[in-house]
């Protein structure tokens, strides 16, 4: 059967499969987006990030709980980095969020970073959509805040959540870096460890010089083991949410967002299609050992092999 | 010379002695050695020769002392083996009560001289045999106890204050302990003449085992209520084994056996030293759990080192005055990772050689393993060998005769000396991340288990370690071995019992003592008695189990690998 | 240009807590190249069975050492199948009698059984031809 239709119908293995085709980049993938489209852009997207150790599946695991009883159907999609000396990853997430494994109204998925063609954050904006599509109220995405590509599926969440812990008081410091500038939500994790209250300080400190109209992110002292602070973490979501929408800000983060997967989608379809014409066509080993061997230049070399397949330079 | 040093100085930096150290290093040149890594298994480089340079510093009243003085290198008892033999323990239980206790009574009638309980997952794990989780899992790898009464056929015709028994449970501890005190209460023995250890070692469940209920600080405040109850009411009971068995299964290597087990029974002390009680009040009651792996040498000194280690800190880091709590007794059991499904009779030799090593590293108690654990659980026919594989030991070898017999080995002692300053510096390396529960919640000890695990491992399948039988040396012949089979009627029969107990008993009474059981948690009180309380009424495992979660909570485990 | 992985979850079903063999085998499908999904420990059949769906695997690991595994084995198959999921590769490990992996795989619950002493590379290498022939 067609795994589209099944999915639209609520098939979760159809929902699970698509993924991988999505992720796998199948070359039926094009025409599935093409299809599930018309049925994306309900969903509510929330990125959760935060260095490794921070508490992050923890949290999610005790958001699941909110957002159910709040009547969300969720998705939730766990990145973890896939080794780049093999391929190969260790995924997981999914051990701190075993309380929803039987949940139907849930559905977790794991990913590597894998270091594909067009990147991490195609992969899993394409797995959102499949989600979206799915009829998923709430989607989650959560990575480990470190790599440029983890930022950017951050970036496109609707909101997203930081997650820091108080140990050691560098943290803020390290963290400023990229992704004080992200945050909707801070949230102090582990806030019984010492130094909490000077973290839940310091970032509000950064903060404060932060300029951005009608929305001050909030700095939430919260113990996911335990779930304290997990209710009002949830409140902040949902308000943040309403902001978005009343102050004209989802519109235009769903704008910015529209933006740049048409140019990633258009960078991956011409890179695609040229090394694909490239290779079919041209041996590049004797070019490439020409360049090596320093009897010829690169930048040359790069326009002959493109006026060879005709590209319009 | 300082008085009292193992005679050698001299002659060390005497010219004969140097001029023939030099001859026998030309002929023991290392291009004529095989070429293999000449380490101990756990991965240590062991020199070609030791030599009374490597014992130099050594002093004998300082770093030695004799048998049960301290710092108790050479043994806890004055006169050793010679005095009384180990305690052959062999750890047993399957299928229900009645089963286990048919094959408790044969090994008391063989010459076992204690008991050890091993307990199904189910009871593990705090779930009674009913609960959808135990299917399957009831009697496979231990007996099932959901409550007093299966304690009681358990021990049915066993004299409870002639024996000892050792009980093999840890998250649900408290509630298996009140099982058996619960038990003697009824037959009319007094707490004080009830002997025996519960393992109750929730730390190391953390980071080796992986058998726990609820979270760290509840489950350290079960502990120190036992520590407090046992110190007024059962004076003889081992409130805690520390083990490092465990630690060593998971894949660690001996010297991180030796410093994280260690390391968590300093934990224990501080957690009784800051629950109010007086150091020496408990510590008499500690007492260890380790394993006894293949490496011979490597294993006698890391006993010997655990032993120094430990009278060291008590004495002079916690200020025990009192000499029992300086004295490091221990149980072991033979290492059941060593053994291989491939061959399954060589694991009778290999089971020998570890409980020789246990024995000449002077340990209190012994398991030996069945050679037939690596496949299932044993046939009285394996046991039997494995308890003889003691006796000839015991008995036949000599090696009981003398106390600590390698004592001024060079090697020995200098081996002994170096895994001491290796766990030190693990020591120190735990303070740092904030002392054993910090550490635990970092994974800092799951993370190396787990890399050893893994580098050993990897060492073993390219043939840089080999394994007689696995990858060296082996035929393929079919396995031709009778296995012991469990019942599957076992699960239906105990399940059908527990319904019956449930209707029997005034289930008023069981649900007002778990109602004041949960009060109890959420307030400081001392658990144990509330605990006996339910026990008494016939409370099921499971029901003071949940009484308790209800306040304590679970635990879940880190992605570490 | 497709980027297909073999991806494997990695369970521990029951209620035993001996994970140095899960773990290890993960750490070398992983070092193999393939995606390792690891559910952790003390896993229902359900659970698992959930989990592989989810996460859409080729392979199911399942590592019992408590002796349930002709309990927990066949009943993973069967809520694979009940899930569309029949032909999805099941192995398990552990302690494991001759006499009951023989049971389990004539029954179709397990496609191969791997007990202690099995080299990784020889788990790497099945599990590659298997998914490569499918």
């Amino acid at each position: 059967m067609d795994p589209v239709k099944e999915l639209l119908q609520g098939n979760r293995r159809a929902l699970a499969r698509l993924i991988s085709l999505v992720e796998n980049n199948d070359p039926l993938k094009e025409e599935i987006m093409q299809r599930l489209f018309p049925h994306t852009g309900k969903a509510y997207l929330v990125g959760v990030t935060g260095a490794p150790g921070a508490g992050k599946s923890s949290l999610v695991d005790r958001l699941l709980g909110e957002a159910r009883r709040s009547g969300f159907t969720v998705g939730v999609i766990a990145v973890d980095p896939t080794s780049p000396f093999t391929g190969g990853a260790i995924l997981g997430d999914r051990i701190r969020m075993q309380e929803h494994a039987l949940d139907r109204g849930i559905f977790i998925r794991s990913m590597g970073t894998r270091g594909s063609l067009g990147g991490l954050s195609r992969a899993a904006r394409e797995a959102v959509q499949v989600m979206d599509a799915f009829g998923k109220d709430l989607i989650i995405i959560e990575t480990v805040g470190v790599g440029q590509s983890e930022i950017d599926i951050v970036k496109t969440a609707d909101s997203t959540v930081v997650v820091l812990t108080p140990a050691g008081g560098d943290s803020v410091q390290t963290i400023k870096a990229g992704i004080m500038e992200i945050g909707d939500i801070f949230v102090i994790n582990k806030s019984d460890l010492p130094g909490s209250e000077r973290t839940v300080a310091e970032v509000n400190l950064a903060l404060d010089l932060k300029e951005e109209p009608g929305w001050r992110p909030p700095v939430l002292p919260v113990m996911a083991l335990r779930g304290e602070g997990i209710a009002e973490l949830w409140q902040k979501l949902l308000e943040h949410r309403r902001h978005l929408e009343q102050s004209g800000f989802l519109e235009s983060r769903r704008r910015e967002r529209a933006e740049s997967e048409l140019g990633e989608l258009v960078e991956f379809l011409v890179k695609s299609r040229v090394w694909q014409n490239i290779k079919t066509q041209i041996s590049l080993e004797k070019l490439i050992e020409a360049i090596a061997l320093r009897r010829r230049d690169p930048y040359g070399a790069a326009r002959e092999l493109l006026r060879q397949i005709n590209f319009p330079l | 010379m300082a008085e009292g040093k193992i005679q050698s100085g001299d002659s060390v930096a005497g010219k004969k002695f140097q001029q023939a150290e030099k001859e026998w290093r030309k002929q023991a040149r290392p291009e004529r050695e095989r070429r293999e890594p000449f380490e101990t298994i756990s991965g240590k480089k062991i020199k070609d020769l030791y030599t009374p340079h490597d014992t130099a510093e050594l002093d004998y009243l300082r770093d030695l002392g004799f048998p049960g003085s301290y710092p108790f290198t050479r043994g806890v008892q004055p006169n050793m083996y010679r005095g009384r033999l180990w305690t052959m323990r062999q750890f047993s239980g399957f299928g229900d009560a009645a089963d286990s206790n048919r094959r408790y009574r044969y090994l008391l009638e063989q010459g076992q001289t204690g008991l050890s309980v091993a307990f199904d997952m189910p009871t593990i794990m705090g779930y009674d045999s009913d609960h959808p989780r135990s299917a399957g899992e009831i009697g496979r790898c231990g007996v099932a106890v959901d409550s007093l009464e299966d304690m009681e056929v358990l021990f049915r015709e066993i004299p409870l204050d002639q024996i000892t028994t050792s009980m093999t449970i840890n998250g649900p501890a408290a509630v298996l302990w009140c099982f058996y005190l619960a038990n003697a209460l009824n037959r009319g023995v007094a707490l004080d003449r009830v002997g025996g250890t519960i393992q109750n070692d929730i730390l190391k469940e953390y980071t080796a085992q992986k058998s726990w209920i609820f979270p760290p600080e509840p489950s350290m405040r079960l502990i120190t209520d036992i520590f407090a109850f046992a110190a007024k009411e059962v004076p003889r009971w081992n409130t805690v084994s520390i083990s490092g068995y465990h630690i060593r299964e998971a894949g660690s290597t001996a010297v991180q056996e030796l410093a994280f087990t260690l390391a968590d029974g300093f934990a224990y002390v501080e957690a009784g030293i800051e629950a109010g009680l007086d150091v020496d009040d408990f510590a008499p009651r500690l007492s260890f759990f380790f394993n006894a792996h293949l490496d011979f040498f490597e294993e006698i000194c890391k006993y010997r080192a655990a032993r120094r280690i430990w009278a060291r800190h008590m004495k002079e880091r916690y200020g025990a005055k009192n000499p029992r709590s300086w004295m490091m007794r221990f149980h072991t059991q033979t290492a059941g990772c060593s053994l291989t499904a491939q061959e399954p009779e060589n694991n009778i030799v290999r089971t020998a050689l570890e409980a020789l090593a246990a024995v000449l590293g002077g340990t209190q108690s012994l398991h030996t393993n069945s050679m037939d654990e690596v496949l299932a659980l044993p046939t009285e026919k394996a046991v039997k060998i494995a308890l003889r594989s003691q006796q000839v030991i015991a008995y036949e070898s000599g090696v009981a005769n003398t106390a600590d017999p390698l004592a001024g080995s060079y090697f020995v002692e200098a081996l002994t000396g170096e895994m001491e300053a290796e766990a030190e510096e693990y020591f120190r390396r735990i303070e740092a991340l904030g002392g054993v529960l910090p550490a635990i919640e970092r994974g800092f000890f799951q993370q190396e288990i787990a890399d050893a695990a893994y580098s050993y491992q990897r060492a073993v399948e390219k043939g840089e370690r080999i394994v007689v039988g696995v990858n060296r040396f082996h035929t393929d012949e079919p396995l031709n071995m009778e296995l012991l089979k469990i019942d599957p009627v076992v699960e239906q029969k105990q399940v059908e019992r527990l319904h019956r107990l449930k209707e029997s008993r005034d289930n008023i009474a069981v649900a007002q003592s778990l109602e004041r059981l949960t009060g109890a948690a959420a307030g400081s009180e001392n658990l144990i008695p509330y605990i006996m309380e339910a026990a008494r009424f016939y409370a099921t495992e499971g029901e003071i189990v949940d009484a308790l979660k209800e306040v304590f909570g679970e635990y879940r485990e880190q992605p570490l690998f | 240009m497709s980027e297909k992985k073999i991806r494997v979850l990695v369970a521990k079903p029951g209620l035993d807590g001996h994970d140095r063999g899960a773990k290890v085998v993960a750490r070398a499908l992983r070092d193999a190249g393939m995606e390792v999904i690891y559910t952790g420990l003390h896993q229902t059949p359900e659970q698992v069975a959930e989990a592989a769906l989810q996460e859409d695997v080729d392979v199911v690991g399942l590592s019992i050492l408590s002796g349930a595994h002709l309990t927990l084995v066949p009943r993973v198959r069967e809520l694979l199948q009940e899930r569309g999921m029949g032909e999805v590769l099941l192995l398990a490990g552990g302690i494991i009698p001759e006499e009951d992996g023989a049971v389990l795989k004539e029954k179709g619950a397990a496609d191969a059984i791997f007990t202690p002493g099995a080299s990784l590379e020889g788990i790497v290498h099945y599990i590659r031809e298997k998914i490569a022939v499918s």
